[in-house]
């Protein structure tokens, strides 16, 4: 029978590309969540930093809910509450806005560490020399802050970056979805897993060895 | 713009079954920290003391978990081990996966949590007369106890919220179950309302009882 359809082939060369290309997309919308993101969580950190009662009343359990409810739930959550509200997003905006949040409500702790971390003898020292709260900041807790928490932040990153495995639940065709679909054709899930893995683990692991690098080479 | 009509009845009718299915959640996240426990801490103590191939075994292990997705490891023990004709329920892919995950993660909080005891505590036990085992259980544990206790609850809730997963493999825990009912009932945003409220008030539940358990542990 030569004119049946064959279903299931087998994997081929170009297969590769297209993981490839799939690789690239968990890329993008993991630089832009977790970009603004962490703009977002900045912001969120100063404020729970100087928002005395008023943000720890307010903001701080809004932030804790993002952190207490599985990813997999809020992205259907907002995926199915959108349309309610009038707002029509495909999964990769879906994906991103909650991955956007969900990274502002890591990062907020993360952030709030940060400013911490600088003794206030220093920046009474700072404001003593003439420099104003803003001048202070940007010159003086942004530099040491961000040293005392920057590896604590690549941790969190990453973990979006392996997260936003999860938008493949909304239908975005990012890395692990592109997977599943070669899986259905092919029928070898062992060779295209591993090579799926091995992907996110080339992007993953050397910037956690490098983190864990600068981290060694900063408690010096 | 706002003309959805909520239905919360069918909800509040499987609500019994969704609290069940949180209970299953809550156990196979229990059992996975439980042998994530026992794994990671024989992973840790291969990678502080051994070299050689059981070395390389652990870090490998180690590496894997922490630098691909959750999900990607449980796809693997779902479909990639069913290469080797090994095919696993469900509930056994989520437990397998978790477990390694939970494992490799915890390795790591071990052996930080080892390295911040000095090599002279087990001195000074052993010249007390201690043998290596009661040195170990006595002296080294305890301490390492109290480093790590913060990152196991993490943990622990990490794992609640990865169970989630469990959804995207047909294992019907909290997640599943409600991905069943609201597929039947087309009340998505309902049931995923109410499961995210229920997940919410499981990791309370968590760090609440952490919390009291931490205050009768740690009490010198």
């Amino acid at each position: 029978m030569s004119d049946t359809v064959s279903f299931f082939s087998g994997f081929a060369p170009r297969d590769l590309l297209f993981l490839g290309e799939a690789a690239l997309r968990t890329m993008w919308i993991s630089a832009l969540s977790i970009t603004m993101g962490s703009l977002l969580g900045a912001v969120f950190g100063w404020m729970l930093y100087e928002g005395k009662w008023v943000a720890t009343l307010t903001l701080a359990p809004v932030l804790d809910v993002f952190r207490s409810v599985p990813l997999i739930i809020q992205l259907v959550l907002f995926y199915n509450f959108a349309p309610i509200v009038g707002l029509n997003l495909d999964p990769f905006a879906s994906g991103v806005v909650i991955l956007t949040i969900y990274t502002a409500a890591l990062v907020a702790n993360v952030a709030r560490g940060g400013i911490e971390a600088v003794e206030p003898p220093m920046r009474r020292a700072a404001r003593s020399l003439g420099m104003s709260y803003w001048q202070d900041m940007r010159h003086v807790v942004l530099p040491i802050g961000l040293r005392a928490v920057f590896p604590a932040w690549v941790g969190v990153a990453l973990g979006v970056m392996k997260d936003s495995a999860l938008v493949s639940v909304l239908g975005y065709v990012e890395l692990l979805k592109a997977s599943q679909i070669l899986i259905t054709r092919t029928q070898e899930p062992f060779l295209i897993l591993t090579i799926a893995g091995a992907f996110y683990f080339a992007l993953s692991y050397p910037i956690s060895r490098y983190a864990a690098k600068l981290e060694q080479r900063w408690a010096q | 713009m706002f003309d959805y009509n909520f239905h919360w009845r069918p909800v509040m009718k499987s609500l019994p079954d969704l609290i069940e299915a949180g209970f299953l959640t809550l156990q196979v996240a229990a059992l996975a920290m439980l042998f994530g426990i026992v794994i990671g801490l024989g992973l840790a103590l291969i990678r502080l003391h051994l070299r050689g191939p059981l070395y390389w075994f652990a870090t490998a292990w180690v590496e894997l978990a922490r630098n691909t997705p959750a999900l990607f490891q449980l796809f693997f023990f779902g479909f990639g081990l069913g290469a080797f004709g090994l095919h696993l329920m469900p509930y056994s892919i989520v437990l397998a996966g978790l477990s390694f995950n939970c494992a490799g993660y915890l390795a790591e909080n071990f052996r930080g949590g080892f390295q911040a005891i000095p090599d002279t505590q087990i001195r000074a036990a052993r010249s007390l007369g201690m043998s290596a085992v009661q040195a170990y259980v006595r002296i080294v544990i305890p301490q390492v106890l109290r480093v790590v206790y913060h990152p196991m609850t993490n943990q622990m809730v990490w794992a609640v919220l990865m169970s989630s997963l469990g959804m995207l493999v047909g294992f019907r825990e909290l997640s599943g179950e409600t991905q069943f009912f609201a597929s039947r009932t087309f009340r998505i945003f309902e049931y995923f309302a109410v499961t995210a409220v229920i997940y919410y008030v499981i990791v309370k539940v968590i760090l609440g009882a952490s919390r009291l358990l931490a205050t009768r542990l740690f009490r010198y």
